[in-house]
């Protein structure tokens, strides 16, 4: 599936027979793409070993990065340059249908290495055993859809991906509806602190909780955690919340309904700004209160954008293992499919399970891709 | 930038919306301005809580909630930054460098390579265009964990794994369908009229591209760059998988959650740990949150 690469080496690499016919082209222009076609192997050379030294594990860290970061991206440049002079002393008909190949070329290169090989063959993986050495069938699918463990993991990530989604839209939503209402430097202040977890990763997030959950059994000094001390306050007894079934999953969800809140809020927010403000004023004159003026013409103004957030939140819920691999590793029934798929293939090596639970997270999102591509389509047509 | 919805046909949506409602303002505000201010400080809460932690001394932590320190705020006693120290000594000085040299190639290494494939998807005529690109809108959405399998068994088999350009390429190959999808939006949306004066004046491609196309869209090559920035820095998975737990290896993630999983034991250490992981992506974000900003609603909103 590397076969990208290869087209594009192939259309690359012809320079040489073919030799040139020189019309625009000076004694200059000669120079430079003999220079260029010296810069190639030149910056493979470096690419090699730099690669050699940064795989050194004693080498100096800062140099290391230094470097890395200068062949990362002189080298990434300078390649195009250099590979884009070689066509240049292509005639002009084939340096024209080569070109376009040389600036996608290495995009669907990484697309199909990293993404479409590894679709295929996960796959076919699926098909086979733990070790990935004989094929048995849609056993690996069976034991997904009769073993408890990955029942519940399915169920639970139903879950997630019915309410995460569900209560980040709605909390963004709202949120973005009332402070569009205040001052413009509330709006500002109060809308960066529900953005701020953006910026925050999901390890982060969950080691965030934990003084939100920490669970100490009464008699074991005071509880640290936010939630336990106000209920010892209140007088009942401290409760372990990430051990409490089934709600244990419901308090997982609320660190990335934390998390994800400001993302639909930030996006619905500039849609609501969208919103004609003559529709909005005409509603109003004509008595609607603001409720109506919300439901009526807000929402369905903004519906599109709606629509994209919560398939774009739903895809990212779905992906999340982070958050229980940290808190729980999917104990009391906390798993998720994610969660799961890194689990039966980094912890326990089985990657035929691994691999069905991965085709399984891919067999969900196909509507979701398909829902894209046509709206892609459509706002072509409209171009 | 684009934010403007189009199903209803309007002139300029955009223009004045926040002068003109203010008529309507003032019977309702209190109740808005006590929700709002409620679920601020539910969203505050958690990590003013972890950064009070994170200061204070280790016994303390562990004996009493990071609220009772309200009751004395003054009393320096209970105030240290031996918990960054000890963290920084204990690794994290040494996965805050690994994650530096993790991201930053892995932010411009995709950024390169899609905008030179996004160029060439907005303004140049080869065999399967059409399709290519719709076969990358429809990448966006494949699940990281379908790629993890076959590419560390590749890895493995050539003794990639536990290096940076492993690393590096996995999170280019996995950010490029969002970066392609981005750059080609906003770099179709350039004036047509203006490349071909371009090429009419004897350009070529590339030096359209250098000198023209990635000038114009410095915007949305920032707003990618810090969204992808923030990715690679915050991810686990990825590192997880390519670089693994050895403790030379870790990133920042890596190593936080090697720290949680500790338990009771390194209960003290985390609040700071944490807080060292988040600093540079909270930084980053605080200071460019509009190109951050304007960047998501260009990818998601319809324009």
């Amino acid at each position: 599936m590397s076969q990208p690469l290869l087209v594009d080496e192939d259309n690359a690499e012809p320079t040489e027979p073919v030799e040139p016919v020189e019309q625009a082209y000076g004694v200059g222009a000669s120079v430079l793409s003999i220079g260029a076609a010296l810069v190639i192997p030149v910056i493979l050379v470096v690419f090699y070993f730099s690669f050699g030294f940064l795989k050194d594990e004693d080498g100096n860290k800062a140099l290391q990065v230094v470097i890395a970061i200068v062949v990362g991206t002189l080298g990434v440049l300078g390649l195009y340059w250099a590979t884009d002079q070689l066509i240049n002393r292509l005639p002009r008909p084939v340096a024209n249908a080569v070109r376009p190949f040389l600036f996608v070329g290495p995009a669907l290169a990484l697309l199909g290495f990293y993404l479409v090989y590894p679709a295929v063959n996960t796959l076919i993986l699926s098909f086979k055993d733990r070790r990935s050495e004989d094929f048995i069938g849609f056993d690996n699918f069976e034991r997904l859809f009769t073993e408890s463990q990955y029942q519940i993991g399915i169920r639970n990530s139903l879950l997630w991906v019915l309410i995460v989604p569900a209560a980040a839209l709605a909390i963004g939503l709202g949120f973005a509806t009332l402070v569009d209402k205040l001052g413009k430097r509330t709006e500002s202040i109060t809308k960066s602190i529900i953005f701020m977890p953006m910026a925050i990763s999901f390890v982060g997030a969950a080691v965030v909780f934990t003084f939100v959950y920490s669970f100490r059994p009464a008699g074991f000094g005071d509880q640290i955690g936010l939630l336990n001390a106000i209920k010892v306050g209140l007088g009942s007894d401290p409760v372990d919340w990430l051990a409490q079934e089934p709600w244990n999953n419901l308090y997982l969800m609320v660190i990335l309904i934390w998390l994800q809140t400001g993302f639909s809020m930030v996006i619905l927010s500039s849609a609501i700004k969208g919103v004609p403000i003559e529709l909005l004023e005409a509603a109003r004159i004509d008595g609607a209160s603001e409720w109506k003026v919300f439901t009526k013409i807000t929402i369905p103004t903004i519906k599109s954008t709606i629509v994209v957030v919560w398939t774009t939140v739903i895809i990212t819920v779905w992906k999340v293992f982070d958050i229980v691999w940290v808190t729980t590793g999917g104990r009391g029934n906390t798993q998720v499919v994610a969660q799961q798929m890194v689990q039966e293939f980094f912890t326990n090596r089985d990657n035929g399970v691994g691999a069905a639970l991965a085709v399984l997270m891919f067999i969900a999102v196909v509507p979701i891709l398909l829902i894209n591509v046509r709206r892609f389509k459509a706002e072509e047509a409209m171009r | 930038m684009t934010a403007t919805i189009d199903s209803i046909p309007t002139t300029d949506g955009t223009g004045t919306p926040t002068l003109a409602p203010a008529k309507h303002r003032r019977k309702s505000r209190f109740p808005i301005v006590l929700t709002v201010s409620v679920i601020a400080a539910i969203w505050t809460i958690p990590t003013l809580g972890l950064l009070i932690n994170s200061f204070r001394e280790p016994g303390d932590i562990r004996a009493a909630g990071w609220w009772t320190v309200f009751a004395s705020p003054f009393d320096t006693a209970q105030w240290t930054l031996d918990n960054y120290t000890r963290v920084l000594d204990d690794g994290f000085s040494n996965a805050f460098l690994n994650t530096l040299a993790v991201s930053i190639p892995a932010t411009i290494i995709p950024i390169t390579i899609a905008a030179f494939a996004a160029y060439a998807f907005a303004w140049m005529d080869f065999p399967g265009r059409n399709i290519l690109f719709i076969a990358v809108v429809g990448l966006m959405v494949v699940p990281l964990q379908m790629a993890l399998i076959p590419i560390l068994r590749v890895y493995t088999d050539y003794d990639l794994n536990g290096t940076y350009p492993a690393v590096w390429l996995a999170h280019a190959g996995f950010g490029l369908p969002l970066a392609v999808y981005l750059l080609r939006n906003y770099m179709g949306s350039l004036p047509s009229s203006m490349i071909e004066s371009a090429r009419i004046d004897g350009a070529d491609h590339f030096a359209i591209f250098t000198k023209l196309v990635v000038p114009l869209s410095v915007p949305v090559l920032a707003s990618f760059a810090i969204f992808q920035f923030l990715w690679t820095w915050n991810d686990y998975l990825v590192a997880l998988v390519f670089l693994g737990i050895e403790p030379k290896n870790r990133v920042l993630t890596v190593e936080l959650a090697d720290l949680a999983g500790r338990g009771e034991g390194a209960l003290n250490l985390l609040p700071a740990a944490a807080f060292v992981t988040m600093i540079l992506p909270l930084v980053v974000f605080f200071s460019l949150q509009r190109y951050f900003v304007r960047g998501l609603t260009a990818g998601s909103v319809k324009g």
